[in-house]
This record gives C-alpha cells, structure tokens and sequence, in this order.
C-alpha cells in the first residue's frame, strides 16, 4: 500500500500520539511515504486510517499478545500499524 | 517473519483494481469514503441493499471506487436517478454521493424538489467550494471574494447557504462536517441510515489543486489544520447562520433532525384515501435480469 501514498501528511499530522513521520524513501510515483518512528506510542486507533485520503495506512489493535511485535514492526513497513491488545 | 492476518476496514468496499484513485495528493474526497465505508460497518447494513448514485465531478468517481451496486449519472441527475430506484424499490436503501455543483447547480432544482417531497434518500454533498473537475470553475457554493478561473478578481455573487436551503426545503436530516471531523461525520452518515426521509449531509472537503492553490490557501493539509482550528460544533444551530466564507469559522454539527411523512408514505395515504378498498399495493418491481 506504500505505493497507494501520495504524501498529503493527514496521518502524520493527526496521529494522537506521533507514530508516524514522512520517510525520506521514495515510493515509485516519487512520494514520500510515511513511516513508523514511534511504534510503542501506537493504541491502533485507526485514525490514519480514516483520514488518509488515498486508502493507503490504517491502524489495527492485534488480539495477540507479545509475540506480535515482530509482526507489528513487518506491518509497520507496509504502512499498515498495528498494535497488540 | 509471522504474516498479518488485517486489512485496511475500507478496503472490502473499493474496486481494488480502480486503484490508485485519480484523486490529487490532499483532495479531502478520499477521506469522505473511509467516513463513509466505517458507518457502513458500524451500521451493519446489508450492502445488497445498497445502491449509491452520484453525478458527475470529482466527486462523482465515488461511485466508480465503490464496490456496491452504484451508477454514475449524468451531470446533475443523481437525485432523479436515485428517486427513480427508491420509487420502484423502496426497500432498497439510496446514498446519493456528489459534489456541490453537481447537486446545487446543475442539479439544484432536483435537490430542493426531493427535499419538499421528503424522497427517503440519504445525500452526502462534499463541498469543495468548486467546480473542481472541470478546472476550478465558481459554483454556487463559492465563497464571497475567492478567485476562481471563471472569477480571476474574485467571486462577487452571494453563494448558497446548503444546510439552510435544504432545512427550507423540508429535509428531516441535515448535519455538516469537515474532512476533519472523521469520527463524526461516519457517525452522522449512520444516523442518516435509520431517517426515513431527506437526509443531507455537507463534508466541507479540501481541493488544494484548484481552489486552495489559486487563494493561496496552502495545501490539503494546511487546508486540514484550517478545519480544526476554526470549525466550532454547534449541534440545533439555526441554519440561517451557518454560512461560509473564505477564512473564517465553520460551524458543524447536526443541524436538523425532524420526522415528517416520507413521499412514498404519502402516496400510499392519497391512494387509500382515493381509491379505499380498491386500491391495490403495485408489487414491488423485480428486474427481469435477474
Ligand atoms: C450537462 C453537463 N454540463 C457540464 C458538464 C461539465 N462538468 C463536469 S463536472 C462539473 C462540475 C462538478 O463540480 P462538483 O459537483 O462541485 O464536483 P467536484 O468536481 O468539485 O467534486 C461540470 C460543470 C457536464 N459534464 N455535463
Ligand atoms: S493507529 Fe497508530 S499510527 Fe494510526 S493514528 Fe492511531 S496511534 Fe497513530
Ligand atoms: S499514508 Fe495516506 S494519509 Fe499518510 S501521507 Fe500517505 S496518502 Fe497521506
Ligand atoms: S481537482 Fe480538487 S476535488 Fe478534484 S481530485 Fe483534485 S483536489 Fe480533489
């Protein structure tokens, strides 16, 4: 979904806690995507997801316990930004 | 590496093979959609029945990207169209989903009539202020002193007042919101799911290519931040004082919501009153397709 981002900057700006930031990365369009910065400060509210214009990030609390994180930080990079409940 | 077993909520309701959406970095529309696809799933409507119907405009692919049953009017006909389907199917559930001068211009007639009439339609208007399609043009809805490609020293002509026009016209339903309000504005959109009647809905919406640009109003973020900053909730304010202007305070909220007989209840009154024991309920219409 990285290559959905056009790099308005709603996620960034209107995630509660800061999870997020543009990444100086490239995606093929020449955007720059964002990307997690702060994983531990994320509740998995989804709100960048229902702002991002582009149907390109949301968020996701995990039901699973401590071996998540691995996979949530895999997410992460795939713009998708989960967090275990 | 663990796979993840998630997907983004809208995602169910996009026709994934439309995307990217031709939709400018920053253009509020797409934002409207998650608002939109989150009531769906809240309100756990079944989407088969569903249609949504939307003009023509940038607003107007809404109907495109969605994976329900959907059409794609011609300019400023979504509302007959819609009418026409509820009509022959009244237990279908109709979201009209356009721009502003689709349903306020070219279509404006429509609008007002279907709100007299109290037509049991669900209206979702994203407001951009603009013509944005076909290149930024001033609409109805264009705010007092903004320059626009058809007005390059500014727009002179007072603009419309929606949620005052539709309250005047008799809709049950009237709410407005920003792009920034997303929690709301799926709430209200979920609201105007359990009205029967004329439901309007404003998403005052960016379209930083066209509008913002040419007033030098920044980008669809900086656009975003203007939204939080001077948009005031005021649920039950008097319509009459809801108007927008190019800088100034938005006020959002739900602004309407009354009961009064829908047109299809009204039809079936006369006809009982008319006619008595031999009128006959008109079986609902299959399509012969099926
Ligand atoms: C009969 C007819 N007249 C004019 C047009 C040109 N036209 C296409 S979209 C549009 C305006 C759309 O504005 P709006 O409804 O505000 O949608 P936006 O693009 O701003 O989302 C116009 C005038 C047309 N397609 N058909
Ligand atoms: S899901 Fe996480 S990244 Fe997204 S807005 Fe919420 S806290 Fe921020
Ligand atoms: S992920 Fe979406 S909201 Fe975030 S910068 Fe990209 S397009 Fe904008
Ligand atoms: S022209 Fe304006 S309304 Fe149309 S897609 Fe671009 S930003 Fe959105």
């Amino acid at each position: 979904m990285v290559e959905r981002c056009k790099a308005c900057g709603f996620c960034v700006e209107f995630c509660p806690t800061k999870v997020l930031a543009l990444s100086s990365a490239f995606n093929s369009k020449g955007y720059h995507p964002p990307h997690v910065v702060a994983p531990e400060k994320c509740s998995g509210c989804d709100l960048c997801g229902m702002y991002c214009p582009d149907f390109a990030i949301y968020g996701q609390r995990l039901p699973v316990a401590k071996e998540a994180a691995p996979a949530r930080t895999a997410a992460a990079t795939n713009l998708e930004v989960a967090r275990e409940s | 590496m663990t796979i993840l077993d998630v997907t983004n909520p809208v995602e169910p309701f996009l026709r994934t093979d439309r995307m990217p959406h031709i939709w400018c970095p920053g253009c509020g529309i797409g934002t409207t959609v998650n608002c939109f696809a989150r009531a769906l799933i809240e309100s756990k409507i079944d989407l088969q029945s569903l249609a949504l119907v939307s003009g023509i405009g940038c607003t107007g692919r809404v109907a495109g990207y969605v994976k329900l049953d959907s059409f794609h009017t011609t300019h400023g006909r979504a509302i007959p169209f819609a009418t026409g389907l509820k009509l022959a199917n009244p237990k279908l559930n109709v979201i009209v989903y356009s721009g502003d001068g689709d349903l306020s211009a070219i279509g404006g007639n429509h609008l007002i009539h279907a709100a007299r009439r109290n037509i049991d339609l669900k209206v979702i208007c994203v407001n951009n202020l603009i013509y944005a399609m076909t290149g930024g043009q001033t609409a109805p809805t264009t705010p007092g002193h903004a320059i626009t490609s058809t007005s390059p020293y500014g727009t002179c002509e007072p603009a419309f007042n929606l949620p005052h026009l539709v309250e005047a016209a008799g809709a049950v339903y009237v709410a407005r919101w920003t792009t920034f309000h997303v929690k709301q504005l799926a709430r209200s959109i979920g609201e105007a799911f359990q009205k029967k009647g004329f439901s309007f809905i404003e998403v005052i919406s960016p379209c930083p290519t066209l509008y913002q640009r040419r007033n030098k109003l920044g980008d669809g973020l900086d656009t975003m931040k203007y939204y939080k900053e001077k948009s005031k909730v005021k649920h039950g304010a008097p319509t009459s004082e809801v108007g927008l202007t190019m800088t100034g305070e938005i006020i959002v909220g739900k602004f309407v919501d009354r009961d009064r007989p829908d047109y299809q209840s009204l039809l079936h009154a006369q006809m009982v009153e008319s006619l008595g024991e031999s009128y006959v309920e008109p079986s609902e219409t299959v399509c012969s397709c099926s």
